[in-house]
């Protein structure tokens, strides 16, 4: 992976991209929750990422680890549901693993996201396999080793990879053998999170 | 769908400012989503705090008032609130004795409330959390989310609300809540899906002429569908459920619960079958409470939940509460 250096306006950029897939994707997001959740799924995650943009559009955080740790507490404020801190904490944890650099490289950012995705399966108590998030999350993270494009297509993969699974944590794991067939919403939004990455590394 | 509604967006805080212009006893604050009893917080009381997605009511706002919880964070619709309400919540009640955190076992609802006991720690404030995981319906194991918070939180908001009214220590308001929790159990049944005002449409598909046994208070499918059944038939069925895992031995609690929109008059009569099944495997009731009071915003349907109580439960169960949506004694 090139060694391009990622500072604070690249963050900010990948925050707004984010936005802007979720918005455009909510619908489905929200279709999908329906069928294994309670069909809001697209509705609090666009609140949360709109809330997100004001902010750091009002009062641009200086560094790269600001501008995901104060995405990530604005989640965790705006949110609500399971989503609100769990996003919040992968944003909040990978912001504070960058620590307090004015730049950082792509591998950096790999190791930190790395950080905040293991932070993910501690909250929610879930590993890859249990139909969550994280089935996008590591994939994604692990492609970033190779580009920006192949974390995108891996978390993208990830998602799809929910379809057959069973889900064991979440509202969806009521639902028992009724959860197979359905992609999971999680892993859908956060395969959305690295193509918005994706799209502003291009 | 009809709903009497101006926009999707705004119906939580509509209803707020509704509760606000009809009860001058609570204060609601509509922009952060509190409702808090006007009097907190209460000289040397242990304050009670609850809260959870909105679409339940009159869970939880509908609870605030002496004798039961100090204070209510409503979230969106089948969305859990944000720490950020519970937090000021609990330091609007705290008296300094304490604030007990009454969590319905949803993810999101875990998690928030968690995140908010950390933050109101921080503050100096004291926190306890009970959850509350009733519903017989969902398989309890370490592969699942765990069983659902339903019936059960109004039984532990009213009893523990007594015994924090009474000045229990939080250590003992904590144990009485926990109590109850352990003694409760239910199960629900859907006559037909809801509607959130956000999507619009029904949640799930049940098809005309079934019911979904095993339902959740958000729409979430339950054990298993059937063709409709009769009021005995869903009693039966129901209180098996309840049965297999709570071997009564001394009398109990029942609340019969409407979804929503399932009228009073078939309510009662399912409360009659409930009562044919219980005395039937000998089960001596207490008290029984009839109405919608876990609902799920238009779902028709029921739920039905029983509460094992010693003499101390049972004393704090008949104590004075008075809140918009329950309301005895005194």
């Amino acid at each position: 992976m090139s060694g391009t250096a990622l500072d604070a306006a690249f963050f900010v950029r990948w925050m707004t991209a984010a936005a802007a897939a979720i918005d455009r994707e909510a619908e489905r997001l929200t279709e999908l929750d329906s069928a294994i959740g309670d069909a809001d799924h697209g509705t609090n995650m666009q609140r949360g990422f709109a809330a997100v943009v004001k902010m750091v559009e009002a009062e641009p955080p200086a560094t790269p680890g600001a501008v995901l740790t104060a995405a990530g507490r604005q989640l965790i404020s705006s949110v609500g549901g399971a989503s609100g801190p769990l996003y919040g904490t992968l944003l909040r944890r990978t912001g504070k693993a960058l620590g307090d650099a004015a730049q950082v490289s792509a591998e950096e950012l790999r190791a930190g996201l790395g950080a905040g995705v293991d932070a993910v399966g501690k909250l929610g108590g879930s590993a890859p396999g249990d139909k969550t998030m994280l089935d996008a999350l590591v994939p994604a993270v692990a492609g970033l080793a190779t580009s920006f494009e192949a974390a995108a297509g891996a978390a993208e993969e990830g998602a799809r990879s929910t379809v057959p699974m069973l889900a064991k944590k979440g509202r969806a794991s009521y639902l028992g053998e009724r959860s197979i067939g359905h992609q999971d919403p999680g892993a859908t939004s956060s395969a959305l999170l690295f193509a918005a990455l994706a799209e502003v590394a291009r | 769908m009809r709903m009497l509604i101006n926009v999707p967006e705004t119906v939580v805080g509509d209803a707020l400012r509704g509760m606000a212009a009809a009860h001058p006893e609570l204060v609601v604050d509509a922009e952060n989503r509190v409702v808090v009893r006007r009097d907190a917080p209460v000289t040397e009381k242990v304050a009670l705090v609850s809260g959870g997605g909105s679409g339940h009511e009159p869970l939880h706002a509908g609870f605030v008032g002496p004798g039961m919880l100090d204070a209510a964070c409503p979230g969106e619709v089948f969305t859990s609130p944000v720490p950020d309400q519970m937090v000021r919540a609990a330091a609007a009640v705290d008296s300094g004795r304490g604030v007990l955190f009454v969590v319905k076992n949803y993810t999101g609802d875990v998690l928030n409330f968690q995140m908010a006991a950390e933050l109101a720690e921080d503050e100096g404030i004291q926190v306890a959390s009970v959850l509350v995981d009733d519903d017989v319906a969902v398989t309890d194991s370490t592969f699942t989310a765990g069983r659902r918070g339903t019936g059960a939180t109004l039984f532990v908001e009213k009893i523990a609300g007594a015994a924090a009214e009474e000045g229990m220590p939080l250590e003992r308001v904590e144990a009485v809540a926990r109590q109850v929790v352990r003694s409760s159990r239910s199960f629900g049944v859907a006559l037909s899906a809801c509607t959130t005002p956000a999507k619009g449409s029904p949640t799930f598909d049940l098809p005309a002429g079934e019911l979904e046994l095993g339902v959740g208070i958000h729409g979430e499918p339950g054990r298993e569908r059937r063709p409709m059944m009769t009021s005995r038939e869903i009693a039966d069925f129901a209180l098996d459920a309840v049965l297999e895992d709570l071997e009564p031995r001394l009398p109990v609690l029942v609340l019969v619960n409407g979804m929503g929109a399932t009228p009073l008059l078939e309510l009662y009569g399912f409360s009659a079958e409930v009562r044919r099944v219980l005395d039937e495997r000998k089960v001596a009731v207490a008290r029984t409470l009839v109405g919608n009071y876990v609902t799920s915003l238009d779902m028709a349907g029921c739920s039905v939940t029983l509460c094992q109580v010693d003499g101390e439960l049972l004393r704090l169960w008949d104590a004075p509460v008075q809140t918009a949506g329950l309301r005895w004694g005194r």
